[in-house]
């Protein structure tokens, strides 16, 4: 039985799937990096990837163009990356809570429109495979890394740009002074409400690709709190991968290649609890943050309103 | 010369300012009570937005919740969970241990309740008052050692303890899963055999023969243990060294350092406490309600309202049996309600406008004239 999980087709099979099933944990995540490195936990991630996820779905079912469905759920998932920034920045309200908050409403309201504008469970045809000329055709390797969609390539060429942004990038060095010293950023004349504001935003656009990724890329089906937990997982990416975009891809990969490993278990049919299974990265998650507690600071300002002393 | 213009014409404005003083009493009750209804109006564009009839989504909510004697006992039954999780996130919120965790150790708490049944500890034949106690302590128990980890992991190592109690969440459900599927099947079903009548809590029907108005009705002794629990943590937090301990490095962990209080502990303790009372709501539920140990309707996000159950109670542990009754009457109306988003979208809503509104706590606002400046 163990056996047949190591012939090389399944193999090939669990790494193929693994890379796919990361998409989602690496836009939401790196959407989250930018918000935490400017200070801001946003805890409703779950909530946009969802309401993504249905207006994604949605507008290609009923316009039969992906690109719009794409489209609509970064304007969805960037809408509520407003409603929120105006709730953390304007109102200083407690962001872990606020976040439980919008995860909630994304949560009822995406199945609220479900409900309402659908009714049943209907598949699509998602983004097709792209096979990268020459690279697809090196065995193994084209069909893990070189035979994906779109969205896949697009969320691992995310990791360095976003690298590049945060590290190399005027913009990215004021995102990184507003999370560590607001009052330092505010006094050489950065506004940290733009930073916050635009950090937030793009975060809760990167989660409307991410849940776009699952409807319309990945399942190709939209159904109630189909993230199941994914975006609270990205949260937790943020923190596994140390604030940094190269961290969270281990991560991504450690949580997808999980997955996948036990979807192919259940494929196979091989009786092994797959819920221990399931469980180990989570576990592994908490362990990492004891570790890395030490050595990795988080952003200095993260989850402290702002506020001007007068 | 525009620019003076302007400024003439903008006579009055706003200004904020931090409130220095305390409000008086009266003012923070209404404050929420003026997010809910915010938060209703928003909840209603966006259903009407929707192609919903939201005056007629809200009449339906109430009258399907509190219409007659038999839906209200089912309020009150979905009440319950919602108490002793907002106990739960009240004690920790108090000193701003921001514990998003109540969702599993209420989920613990179930299952080490269930596992007095199951494993078995107590025999099969053993009486109702054998089996309820023991529960009781398996379920305080496990919920406890669901709020002590990341109590521990957050005095000794400093690990954020909203990302290890939402880790704890998600490996609470998979453990469970395991075992009602591995361990404890009926027949393949992820779900455990139904417990003896033993290891039920009494509901009031079980009384139907000598008191005929209790017919029927589902309510169950998990109310008194919420309502009990309520009051000691009421007298806990108000009326003790410790509360005072507790509510002083809430507000300035500063001054209770200087003080003396000894927070690394007080970090520990207090989210062991908060999660045995989630953990004996988890208990409840399977000994009340449920009768076995089975995964989709113990995590069925009663962790979550309790977070707005308790933002909303201003953390005050008898407000909490109201309002827990007021949010029972949501997720109960939102079993039949079409379509069935609302309850939660409500809810989300609620918490966003009361979190955003406490800024009217903190501020005062004050229309002044633009040249004073």
């Amino acid at each position: 039985m163990i056996s047949e999980l190591l012939s090389a087709t399944v193999l090939i099979g669990i790494l193929a799937s693994g890379i796919r099933l990361a998409t989602p944990y690496l836009y939401a995540a790196i959407g989250e990096t930018f918000g935490q490195k400017s200070g801001v936990l946003n805890l409703g991630v779950e909530g946009q990837m969802l309401l993504g996820s249905f207006a994604a779905f949605y507008v290609a079912f009923n316009t039969g163009s992906l690109w719009l469905g794409l489209l609509a759920a970064i304007l969805v998932g960037a809408a509520m990356g407003l409603a929120m920034a105006y709730v953390t920045v304007n109102l200083r309200a407690q962001q872990g809570i606020s976040g439980i908050g919008f995860y909630l409403f994304g949560l009822g309201m995406s199945e609220l429109l479900f409900q309402i504008l659908m009714g049943t469970v209907e598949t699509a045809q998602g983004f097709p495979k792209v096979y990268i000329p020459g690279l697809s055709d090196i065995p193994g390797i084209g069909e893990i890394f070189f035979s994906q969609n779109v969205l896949v390539y697009g969320a691992f060429l995310l990791v360095p740009l976003s690298s590049f942004v945060l590290n190399k990038t005027t913009l990215g060095l004021k995102i990184r002074a507003v999370g560590e010293n607001p009052d330092a950023a505010d006094s050489l004349g950065v506004s940290v409400a733009r930073i916050r504001y635009f950090t937030i935003i793009l975060g809760g656009a990167l989660s409307g690709i991410a849940g776009a990724s699952l409807s319309i890329a990945l399942l190709n089906v939209f159904q109630q709190n189909m993230t199941s937990g994914l975006g609270f997982i990205a949260v937790a990416l943020v923190y596994f991968g140390g604030w940094k975009p190269l961290g969270v891809l281990w991560g991504a990969l450690l949580f997808s290649m999980v997955n996948s490993l036990q979807l192919w278990i259940q494929v196979l049919g091989i009786p092994i609890p797959s819920d221990i299974a399931v469980m180990m990265p989570y576990v592994l998650t908490i362990l990492v943050l004891i570790a890395s507690v030490s050595r990795v600071r988080s952003p200095s300002a993260l989850s402290k309103p702002f506020e001007r002393e007068s | 010369m525009a620019e003076s213009v302007m400024k003439k014409r903008a006579g009055w404005r706003v200004k904020l300012e931090p409130r220095l003083d305390v409000p008086p009493a009266w003012y923070p009750p209404l404050v929420s009570l003026g997010a809910i209804v915010l938060a209703l109006f928003l909840g209603g564009l966006l259903i009407s937005a929707v192609g919903g009839n939201p005056l007629k989504s809200y009449a339906h909510i109430a009258r399907a919740s509190f219409g007659n004697i038999g839906v209200l006992s089912d309020t009150i039954v979905k009440a319950t969970p919602i108490i002793l999780t907002a106990l739960a996130c009240s004690i920790a919120f108090r000193m701003k241990l921001w514990n998003i965790g109540a969702e599993g150790q209420f989920i613990m708490g179930a299952w080490g309740a269930s596992a007095v049944v199951l494993a078995p500890i107590v025999p099969a034949g053993a009486s109702r008052w054998v089996f309820i106690p023991v529960m009781i302590i398996a379920g305080v128990a496990l919920g406890a050692v669901w709020g002590f980890l990341p109590g521990y992991l957050k005095a000794k190592f400093n690990v954020n303890e909203i990302i290890s109690t939402l880790m704890l969440n998600y490996i609470a459900i998979f453990w469970v899963n395991y075992w009602v599927f591995a361990v404890w099947t009926e027949g393949g079903f992820q779900m455990s055999p139904k417990f003896p009548d033993a290891a039920w809590l009494p509901r009031l029907a079980d009384y139907g023969k000598q008191i005929t108005a209790f017919r029927g009705l589902t309510t169950h002794g998990g109310l008194i243990l919420g309502i009990i629990a309520a009051v000691v943590v009421w007298f806990v937090i108000y009326r003790s060294r410790w509360g005072y301990e507790i509510r002083l490095i809430g507000d300035n962990p500063h001054a209770a350092e200087y003080a003396g209080v000894n927070i690394t502990r007080n970090t520990v303790y207090v989210m062991a406490l908060s999660g045995a009372l989630a953990g004996l709501g988890g208990m409840s539920e399977v000994a009340g309600v449920i009768h076995r140990l089975q995964t989709a309707p113990i995590a069925a996000g009663y962790g979550f309202t309790g977070i707005i159950v308790a933002w909303l109670a201003k953390l005050n542990p008898i407000v909490i049996i109201f309002v827990s009754v007021l949010f029972g009457a949501l997720i109960l109306a939102g079993r039949e309600i079409q379509p069935s988003g609302i309850p939660k979208m409500i809810q989300g809503i609620i918490l966003v406008c009361l979190i955003a509104s406490d800024y009217l706590l903190r501020y005062r606002v004050r229309i002044v004239k633009g040249e004073e400046e």
